[in-house]
């Protein structure tokens, strides 16, 4: 599987697809408030477009749990197919 | 906007909804706007948003009233001062079996009790809808129930009384009946959505726990388009004519190239079974009123050879125009549109070859071009593109492709004369010109949400609003109907004004295409006259409103010798002609 910063490449452009904003740099330490327009309704959506770039699925717990984008790295890290 | 044409990629469209939202409203075309009321009994924010993109993509511009989480009944029953002001042009209600609200049969019940609860649970929608109905009087859309994702007692689930898949089976039977019923009622097909997705994705209740959504959000994009299919045939969007391509379209091979013994359609392959499903699917649609027209690059004679083969299901008879030359496909098209009196977005063309068809989307900008790349996806990939969605089917809807056929030969009729005038007068024409009748309603409906050319004000009408109308004193209302020597051409013209004292003031004037230069523009404006004069009114004001489809009307007021009273920068006018004195103008169309 890809290193780290392949993975938060990737995620860099889903972000920015999701939220439609192409300064958006992602690292281990972004969360949530660190985005505009990152709210409970777009998460869900980013979520779906995490799990699409990677083939993988998160679980029902790590969805509402996930502290910062260094820990959603790890998950897709440890279980991403593509 | 191809990211939006099925088959669409439904998780490219959530993770790009904004980038082509943006696209969409600032691609500068004009599109009609609605107020649309989500009423939700699940979560709807990404429903909301998915259907926005669709709508944006059909010439809709939504405004969204959305319940708070779960509140439809509250809000239909109950009331809500947001929801009231908003006046909603079109409610949707978005329950699923989560919502089964008066329990779930249980194995000791008795087949009365179940009778109960079902009828319980029907009484309670009926209950909204009744409501919803009187309070916003427009077309109301709800979900059907989809199939349970879990089976307690198996495959006996489906047949006995207390297996829940029988239960939502009588629900949705239910939910049918009173959509039969009741006018502008629609049923938005989740049970069959679902099936085709995919129940088990569909629905996946990670999504359910996590977000309260009722489906998976991935399908979220494939239930709004399908929604939107509903609501833009409501206001008069669908599509009227498929235009065909032969060579690997129709059948398989190249007709000019192989003969006619060398193509293949028919029972004979399995490739040939294909293309003859394909054709018996075409053919169905006349059913529907849609025109079937050929667009080939063949010799004439070939591509009737080929419609003539014997093992085909069409017929070169099934076809309205049959344009068979080595021009190119995109000049064809506009000429079908042309001879059909129909704007190119009206027209399905279906080519196999994915040339032809980036070419035709490029020169004749708004026909749909559905993908077509192998014969056993034509007809999933047109069939859920819901061209041809239907919401309402009027009687005309059942006769127009004979109506075309007769046009045809009234065109070959025309040649033969050399004065225009001569030639109205052989064709026998009668004409009905009264008050609506609620028989005719439907089809008065229908010809006001389409009509686009010959339409003065382009104002539009649910079925309700017209109910209204045409119980409302202070209008005079005209539908008018053409008949003759070739046929009957159904209600081709609708005319509504309001009295104002003496007053008239015309909000609604609009023909049909297909009876243009027959005069019943004038056996129209005669009949308004009379009635009108008989009612007292003295003045009749007309209004014409530019949009980028009705020029052809600009000058109408101004040829029926109306005169100007104003203009503004936008280009609205308005008219004005004097009842008294007037003499009727048609002199070649017989009148009631």
């Amino acid at each position: 599987m890809a290193d780290m910063k392949e993975i938060f490449d990737r995620l860099n452009e889903v972000f920015q697809d999701v939220f439609d904003d192409e300064s958006i740099t992602v690292g281990p330490k972004t969360i949530a408030k660190d985005i505009d327009d990152w709210d409970s309704l777009e998460h869900i959506r980013l979520i779906a477009a995490v799990e699409r770039e990677f083939g993988m699925r998160f679980k029902m717990g790590e969805v509402s749990t996930m502290k910062n984008v260094g820990e959603m790295a790890s998950i897709v890290a440890a279980r991403a197919t593509k | 906007m191809r990211e939006l044409e099925y088959p669409f990629d439904s998780e490219l469209i959530i993770q790009n909804r904004r980038k082509l939202r943006k696209a969409l409203i600032n691609d500068g075309s004009s599109r009609i706007k609605k107020n649309i009321a989500v009423l939700g009994g699940s979560t709807t924010h990404d429903i909301v948003a998915a259907l926005e993109l669709f709508l944006l993509d059909q010439g809709i511009e939504p405004s969204f009233y959305e319940s708070e989480y779960a509140q439809y009944y509250q809000d239909a029953m109950f009331g809500n001062p947001e929801l009231d002001g908003f006046r909603p042009d079109i409610i949707f209600i978005h329950t699923s079996l989560r919502n089964v609200n008066v329990g779930f049969p249980h194995m000791n019940d008795s087949k009365e009790q179940v009778d109960a609860l079902v009828s319980a649970q029907l009484k309670y929608f009926e209950g909204m809808w009744d409501k919803l109905r009187e309070k916003f009087n427009c077309p109301i859309i709800q979900n059907n129930f989809e199939m349970p994702f879990y089976r307690l007692l198996g495959n006996k689930d489906a047949q006995d009384y207390r297996g829940r898949v029988n239960f939502a089976a009588r629900l949705n039977t239910g939910f049918y009946a009173y959509a039969e019923s009741h006018n502008d009622f629609y049923i938005n097909d989740i049970n069959y959505i679902s099936a085709a997705y995919g129940l088990e994705k569909w629905s996946d209740p990670f999504y359910w726990y996590m977000y309260k959504y009722c489906l998976c959000l991935p399908a979220v994009p494939e239930f709004a388009f399908n929604l939107s299919n509903i609501i833009k045939s409501i206001f008069g969007k669908n599509k009227k004519a498929l235009v065909l391509d032969l060579d690997n379209t129709l059948w398989s091979g190249v007709v000019g190239d192989d003969g006619v013994d060398g193509i293949d359609v028919g029972q004979e392959t399995s490739v040939g079974q294909g293309f003859y499903e394909f054709q018996t699917y075409l053919k169905d649609h006349k059913q529907l009123g849609i025109l079937l027209n050929v667009a080939s690059k063949n010799d004439h004679e070939n591509a009737i050879a080929g419609l003539n083969h014997p093992s085909g299901a069409l017929k070169p008879d099934d076809f309205t125009i049959i344009k068979a030359n080595w021009d190119a496909k995109s000049e064809n098209i506009k000429k079908i549109a042309a001879e059909l009196a129909l704007l190119p977005e009206s027209l399905v063309f279906v080519d196999d070859n994915p040339a032809e068809r980036e070419i035709v989307r490029a020169y004749v900008p708004g026909v749909a071009v559905p993908e077509v790349n192998k014969v056993e996806e034509y007809i999933r990939n047109i069939d859920r593109g819901g061209y041809f969605e239907v919401t309402t089917f009027s009687a005309d809807d059942a006769s127009r492709v004979e109506m075309y056929r007769q046009n045809i030969m009234r065109a070959q009729a025309q040649e033969s004369f050399t004065d225009y005038n001569e030639y109205l007068l052989s064709l026998q024409m009668h004409a009905d010109i009264k008050d609506f009748e609620p028989v005719y309603l439907a089809r008065i409906t229908q010809l006001t949400n389409k009509s686009n050319q010959f339409n003065l004000t382009t104002k539009r009408f649910t079925e309700s609003e017209m109910e209204a109308t045409a119980a409302d004193p202070q209008y005079v209302r005209l539908y008018g109907r053409l008949v003759d020597k070739f046929g009957d051409n159904g209600i081709v013209s609708v005319v509504i004004g309001r009295q104002e004292g003496e007053l008239l003031h015309m909000e609604l004037w609009l023909m049909s295409c297909r009876v243009l230069k027959r005069d019943m523009e004038q056996a129209m404006l005669d009949e308004l006259v009379k009635q009108a004069s008989a009612r007292g009114v003295s003045e009749i004001r007309g209004y014409y409103y530019p949009t980028a489809k009705n020029k052809m009307v600009e000058k109408l007021y101004e040829t029926f010798g109306f005169t100007l009273v104003s203009e503004d920068d936008a280009g609205n006018t308005v008219w004005s002609l004097k009842t008294a004195g007037y003499e009727n103008q048609n002199k070649v169309i017989s009148v009631n």
